[in-house]
């Protein structure tokens, strides 16, 4: 299993949690995986076909639209990151 | 025991001595002046590096590490430098040469000589905590008082931004703001205090700052940032861009604002318990939209007036983005380019991923198709 990292602005979607775990050997296959678990976050970060434009994926360190995309392997232990841009700062 | 005298008419023949023409011959030589801290600051010979003749003997092999290197030594009339040439003869210095009648003979013959910009006794015990460290010294402080730093938004990021920015002696630094000082600001706005509330928010952190610094100039711009006056503002000539913004349009904008005129961003961003902080130096990494090409939907961006946000959490992310812009100002170090912080004050974990520049980013890629303002608050809300 992977862990995944989930943003403060996504975790009502994975019912408060700060990190939720799946398993996929790809990126693909670990998105579809959260999409089957946990829809409401799933969907938020996978379109079915893509990842959502405003969301990136990290593994490891690298961004996974710049390195390898959809079907770059994730080894086991992989620290997946999932994060949207964030509102603000504030003033 | 001989005299002074003796010991440097003997010291003096056992040097090699040359007038300002041979020396201005010595090819690759490295100038060194010897003299007191004083006589340097009244004025030096272009180029020399000044290591008064007390640290000669522990300074010279860092500053000229090579013994092979020449080494044309002056003080106020070549006495001092005569023994100076010996000390380092002694250390090794394979050729190190007296200057004949230092550098009076040399104003005497009309060369040129430079007066050094230097800090006023009371800027030296002011800034002395930096003037100990050798990344930054003399020269680092005199080039944060000719620093000029913009802070976009005087709220949450913006407050420790501009203490410490102030603090540490950055001469001039710009404030953009329209709001005023609220109660529910306090929390975390260290910038501001309740003998500011209900006034602008950028009037309040230019009277904290005066009080702080007054070696600060600051100039306010009391008024949101958009596609309409940030020309204007940037036209007054920032180095440095402190983003603090509350809102994707804005932060946009002024993304596409840097890119074009070459000014790096240091970006942060904060929600609840979690922070970014990344530098978006045009030419040299990514821009802002290579890193989020859209700005995601209305539910999933909250303002921390929606969301909420730990009064500590700005101070953190805003101190790291001080010491990113410090940096950046004083050229040291590695800056956070195509590098993204990642802080979660709950767990205190801070984790970086990566950021590429992207090729085909609209702005800063290689075949741009924004090359002008759009409508950033439509482009935001779709």
């Amino acid at each position: 299993m992977t862990v995944i990292r989930v943003p403060p602005v996504l975790r009502e979607e994975a019912g408060g949690a700060r990190q939720v775990e799946a398993s996929g050997s790809t990126v693909r296959e670990l998105l579809e995986d959260i999409v089957g678990r946990l829809p409401a976050l799933g969907n938020k970060v996978y379109d079915g076909s893509d990842i959502r434009p405003y969301v990136n994926v990290y593994v490891d360190g690298e961004d996974v639209r710049t390195s390898g995309g959809l079907d770059a392997p994730v080894r086991e232990n992989a620290t997946v990151v999932l994060l949207p841009a964030m509102a603000g700062g504030e003033r | 025991m001989p005299s002074y005298r003796e010991l440097l008419q003997q010291t003096k023949a056992e040097v090699e001595e040359v007038d300002a023409r041979g020396a201005r011959e010595l090819a690759g030589a490295v100038w060194v002046d010897v003299r007191r801290h004083d006589e340097w600051d009244e004025g030096y010979i272009p180029g020399a590096i000044h290591i008064p003749r007390g640290s000669l003997e522990s300074r010279i092999e860092s500053r000229v590490p090579d013994r092979s290197t020449p080494v044309v030594l002056y003080c106020a009339s070549g006495e001092r430098s005569a023994f100076a040439a010996k000390t380092l003869a002694e250390l090794g210095y394979e050729r190190p040469v007296s200057l004949v009648g230092g550098i009076v003979d040399w104003k005497r013959n009309g060369y040129e000589i430079e007066v050094p910009k230097t800090l006023s006794p009371e800027r030296r015990a002011r800034y002395s905590r930096h003037l100990l460290i050798p990344e930054i010294g003399e020269e680092g402080q005199l080039k944060l008082l000719d620093a000029k730093i913009l802070l976009l938004g005087a709220g949450g990021l913006g407050s420790p931004a501009a203490l410490y920015l102030a603090a540490a002696g950055v001469g001039h630094i710009g404030i953009v703001d329209a709001d005023i000082v609220d109660e529910s600001n306090l929390q975390r706005q260290i910038v501001h205090s309740l003998n500011t509330l209900g006034t602008p928010k950028v009037d309040s952190a230019k009277r904290t700052i005066e009080a702080l610094n007054p070696d600060v100039q600051v100039t306010t711009y009391r008024e949101r940032l958009t596609s309409e006056n940030i020309d204007s503002i940037l036209d007054d000539g920032w180095d440095v861009v402190v983003d603090g913004a509350d809102n994707f349009p804005t932060r946009y904008l002024l993304n596409d604002a840097s890119v074009w005129r070459g000014v790096p961003v240091v970006h942060g961003s904060i929600y609840r318990f979690e922070g970014q902080v990344t530098v978006f130096k045009p030419g040299d990494g990514p821009c802002y939209r290579c890193l989020f090409p859209e700005p995601p939907p209305l539910e999933l961006a909250p303002s921390c007036s929606e969301g909420g946000v730990l009064g500590v959490l700005p101070g953190i992310v805003g101190s790291l983005q001080t010491n990113e812009a410090l940096k950046l100002a004083l050229g040291i170090g590695d800056p956070l380019v195509g590098r993204l912080l990642l802080f979660d004050a709950l767990a205190t974990d801070f984790h970086e991923v990566r950021v590429n520049r992207n090729p085909s980013c609209p702005v800063c890629g290689e075949h741009p198709t924004i090359t002008e303002y759009v409508d950033y608050v439509e482009f935001c809300a779709r």
